[in-house]
């Protein structure tokens, strides 16, 4: 079993040559109208309207919100934690893909589902799981609540799935042959995996991170119970935007929101090249 | 499956290493705070509450708790509605028709899965909230409220939802191409006809697995419901609002049992996706 | 000589593959291992280059034992039908491979390379990747990463399967010419018996894990040692108590010679240069195929209809019909 419950690898676009492809008809047109209507009432229009927000006051404005001491705080805060995450993730994720693809073991279908929870769990659930065993009550005697390493804690638990449910097909359909060819020059285990296996998998482990990374940049439900939200200390950008918004300070909400989309955005975009650049290496 | 090249199947003790690595890396990560999830629903450790499933139970019968759940359906099964029509709509119309535009909207479709969920509740709070929106006069005026009304919940959830179905439908409508659809409406069949007799019947388990994924991720929706909800007890309380009030309120014992109601209901969706997913393969 | 294999199985579950294979390989000769699919080459392949264990007996890689040896310490090359390219490097750097793992001198390896690619005919693509390269320039770099490590024996399994006809038989006649120019020993699989008859200096013959017989091709073709080797190398038909091969049947459209047997031509159908006749014979139960060049059929004016004499060429090759399923 290799696919998520997010179904989160590999954006939904199409690839498929325009030839082919019919005109549209007087009843696909009006189809047509109305989706794009509809996703402009709830999409567009509204992300344009933060964005319009941010804008308002203009550049200065903007600039001043943003490196305000306690915005700029959460912001590096969100930006290191979530570098982290991902460099973790790149790591362990791979391994846990290894493991679940080429070892063999009692248990490894149960191992397969687990990495599936935590993109199936609500957000506010997830972070009420840590809490139960990290939590102020803690069993094990260890209490994450308002500090750094629960935030990160929290992000290595929603982000989990990226990089493992990217990696294992690739891993699945690597080419037994090109690691006997490599074994038959000379090459050792080790050296097969380095310098056969993880260059193929590079772009998978890439495309995973990305995901990963936007997700842990924009990462809220589960930070809510877990991060204590103290300026400096544990404030990240998400709740630091429900505190403007809470304060009534929308434009304050919506800089903040830029920045997030911006990485949205970037994510998308870096998706797309890595997929077009596997496609061209064929 | 064993691999059967003799490569990859050798063990040494990198192997065993890594095996039991990954599992202890899931076991303190997700398996351990799920099971303690799980018993400290059933086992409250707060003074005077009662252990047991008869306490769990009687813990969901309260009023606002079976408010809050009945919420939380009724957005759901709406958000779930429209994105299914919407999502059948607009993967025929990006991969059976041509017209400008087609490819950036196949990327744009993308982007609300990447954005932050306190984003996607500030953007609609932005463009339709009564005091502050682009359009909340205009809405005003002809007696709509969106933001703090279900309608609002509606929308949020569906805009984190929006991509789930066209990722499902759109890389199978790809796979079939129009081979089929051409010769039926060579043969005389109409446009309807044609979809219903031969292009439904091929995405029917795609658009079925969209619709779970849609479902479980709009039942455990909390960051953006969380912003445009009043979020007060029998007031746009949803299930996962529900949850964070109760566990910030020191009432943790309820917190704990809609938790368990939510986690219940995210394993269902793996079992039915996996389900589904054989049945698929089949 | 080259390799030696003694007494090798291999079993997978109740299926055998492999049943006390004896082979030596002289060092520098062509081989081809012929047979159908599934019958065990690829293993027998795959266990000289120790990337499959054997259930019993030994393999010997120039004069030492390989038996217990991991395949990056046999100094092999191996060759597969689907290239097993390393999609991510350039053409030269899927050459160099072998030779950094083996920590040459720089210079070396530039020099190795450069000289291998010319060998191949590939140095003008030395820059791109593999995914630019056609079906067989893919093999013709993999044969060349191969070569580099300059393994004691070089392992090539179905090399050109995957090949569409064409470029095939290009590929068999410069591997012939190849081989005569490196002098590497060479082992190739093949399940084309014309492949193995046009490229090996020896053929061994393998059919359900077992060996059928090993000799020149000529000795095979002219000398089959059963029924299964006589019909894997060519098409075979009956006549009176024999089999034989079609175009070994003299056919004359008068009678008097001695011991022919009579018929009708109840097809004729021209293939090319050639034209195959279906000859009904009294007596016999299924009907004979001839084959005759397009002159010669031309000549004797045979048709369907015409009413043939049959008989066996002077030193034809053929063995009598023992079992009367096989045909």
């Amino acid at each position: 079993m290799t696919e998520t419950l997010a179904a989160t690898p590999g954006p939904a676009r199409t690839t498929s040559r325009p030839s082919g492809l019919f005109g549209l008809t007087p009843t696909s047109g009006i189809g047509l109208g109305l989706a794009l209507v509809w996703f402009s009432v709830l999409v567009l229009i509204p992300l344009a309207a933060v964005v319009g927000a941010a804008a308002a006051g203009g550049w200065g404005s903007f600039w001043n919100t943003l490196t305000d001491a306690q915005t700029f705080a959460a912001l590096r805060l969100t930006v290191l934690e979530a570098a982290g995450v991902t460099v973790v993730n790149a790591v362990i994720g791979t391994v846990v893909a290894w493991v679940l693809v080429r070892d063999h073991f009692f248990g490894k279908r149960v191992l397969d589902v687990v990495i599936d929870i935590p993109f199936a769990l609500p957000t506010i659930v997830a972070g009420l799981v840590l809490l139960s065993l990290y939590g102020p009550e803690s069993p094990v005697g260890i209490n994450i609540v308002n500090t750094r390493q629960g935030i990160f804690l929290a992000l290595l638990f929603v982000t989990l799935p990226f990089v493992v449910r990217t990696v294992q097909p690739v891993l699945l359909e690597l080419d037994a042959d090109v690691e006997e060819a490599a074994a038959s020059l000379g090459a050792s285990r080790l050296t097969t995996f380095r310098r056969i296996i993880l260059p193929s998998l590079v772009p998978a482990i890439a495309a995973g991170s990305s995901l990963g990374f936007a997700r842990a940049i924009s990462e809220f439900g589960s930070l809510v119970l877990i991060s204590g939200n103290t300026p400096y200390q544990t404030e990240v950008a998400s709740l630091k935007i429900l505190k403007f918004i809470e304060g009534d300070n929308q434009a304050g909400a919506a800089a903040v929101a830029v920045l997030l989309l911006l990485v949205a955005v970037v994510t998308i975009v870096v998706l797309d090249l890595i997929s077009r650049r596997v496609a061209r290496r064929g | 499956m064993a691999d059967t090249r003799q490569i990859r199947a050798r063990k040494g003790p990198v192997t065993y290493f890594l095996r039991f690595f990954v599992i202890a890396y899931l076991a303190v990560l997700v398996i351990w705070p799920l099971w303690e999830v799980t018993s400290r629903t059933f086992a409250p450790t707060e003074r005077g509450a009662e252990a047991g499933v008869a306490a769990f139970l009687e813990r969901l019968q309260e009023p606002s708790v079976s408010y809050a759940f009945g919420l939380t359906a009724t957005v759901a099964f709406w958000a779930v509605l429209i994105n299914t029509a919407f999502g059948v709509g607009i993967s025929l119309l990006i991969t059976r028709y041509r017209f400008p535009g087609r490819r950036i909207l196949s990327v744009l479709i993308d982007l609300p899965m990447s954005v932050s969920p306190v984003v996607v509740g500030l953007a609609l709070v932005l463009a339709y909230s009564t005091g502050q929106g682009w359009f909340g006069e205009a809405l005003e005026e002809v007696g709509i409220f969106i933001i703090g009304t279900t309608p609002g919940l509606i929308m949020a959830t569906a805009f984190v939802s929006l991509p789930l179905v066209i990722r499902e439908i759109v890389p199978v409508l790809e796979e079939i191409g129009t081979d089929a659809e051409m010769a039926a409406s060579s043969l005389g069949a109409n446009g309807w006809q044609t979809f219903r007799r031969i292009t439904l019947p091929s995405i029917k388990w795609a658009v079925v697995y969209g619709v779970v994924l849609s479902m479980a991720r709009s039942l455990g929706e909390f960051g953006a419901v969380k912003i445009v909800s009043p979020g007060a007890e029998f007031r746009g309380e949803t299930a996962t609002i529900l949850i964070q009030n109760r566990y910030t309120n020191y009432e943790e014992p309820t917190a704990y049992a809609a938790a368990f109601v939510l986690v219940l209901a995210s394993v269902l969706a793996l079992v039915v996706v996996s389900l589904i997913r054989k049945e698929d393969h089949a | 000589m080259s390799i030696e294999v003694r007494g090798v199985g291999k079993r997978y579950g109740d299926f055998v593959a492999l049943d006390d294979i004896n082979v030596s390989l002289p060092t520098g000769q062509l081989t081809a291992l012929l047979g159908p699919s599934g019958g065990g080459k690829s293993t027998l392949l795959r266990i000289i280059a120790g990337l499959e264990s054997t259930d019993g007996g030994s393999v010997e890689i120039e004069g030492t034992d390989a038996t217990k040896l991991p395949p990056q310490k046999r100094n092999v090359g191996f060759v597969f039908q689907h290239y097993a390219v390393f999609k991510h490097m350039t053409v030269a750097k899927n050459v160099a491979f072998g030779l950094e793992i083996r920590k040459r001198p720089k210079a070396e390896v530039k020099a190795k390379v450069a000289e291998l690619l010319e060998l191949v005919h590939l140095s003008q693509f030395a820059h791109r990747l593999p995914s630019q390269l056609s079906g067989g320039q893919r093999q013709r770099l993999a044969l060349a990463r191969a070569l580099a490590v300059e393994p004691s024996v070089l392992l090539l399994d179905e090399p050109f399967g995957a090949l569409d006809a064409k470029v095939r038989k290009e590929l068999r006649d410069w591997l012939r010419r190849l081989h005569d120019e490196v002098h590497v020993t060479t082992v190739f699989v093949t399940h084309d018996q014309e492949e193995a008859l046009e490229v090996a200096d020896e053929i061994v013959v393998i059919n359900e894990g077992r060996i059928e017989q090993i000799g020149t091709p000529d000795q095979l073709y002219d000398e089959p040692a059963n029924d299964f080797v006589m019909s894997f190398l060519g098409e075979v038909t009956r006549l009176g108590g024999v089999r034989l091969r079609p175009h070994d049947i003299d056919l004359s459209t008068t009678p008097g010679a001695p011991e022919s047997h009579a018929g009708v031509v109840v097809r004729s159908l021209r293939v090319g240069f050639e034209v195959r006749l279906t000859v009904e014979v009294e007596g016999h139960a299924e009907p004979t195929l001839v084959v005759l060049s397009r002159t010669h059929a031309r000549a004797l004016d045979v048709d369907a209809g015409s009413r043939v004499w049959l008989r066996p060429t002077t030193g034809a090759t053929a063995v009598p019909v023992l079992d009367v399923a096989t045909a």
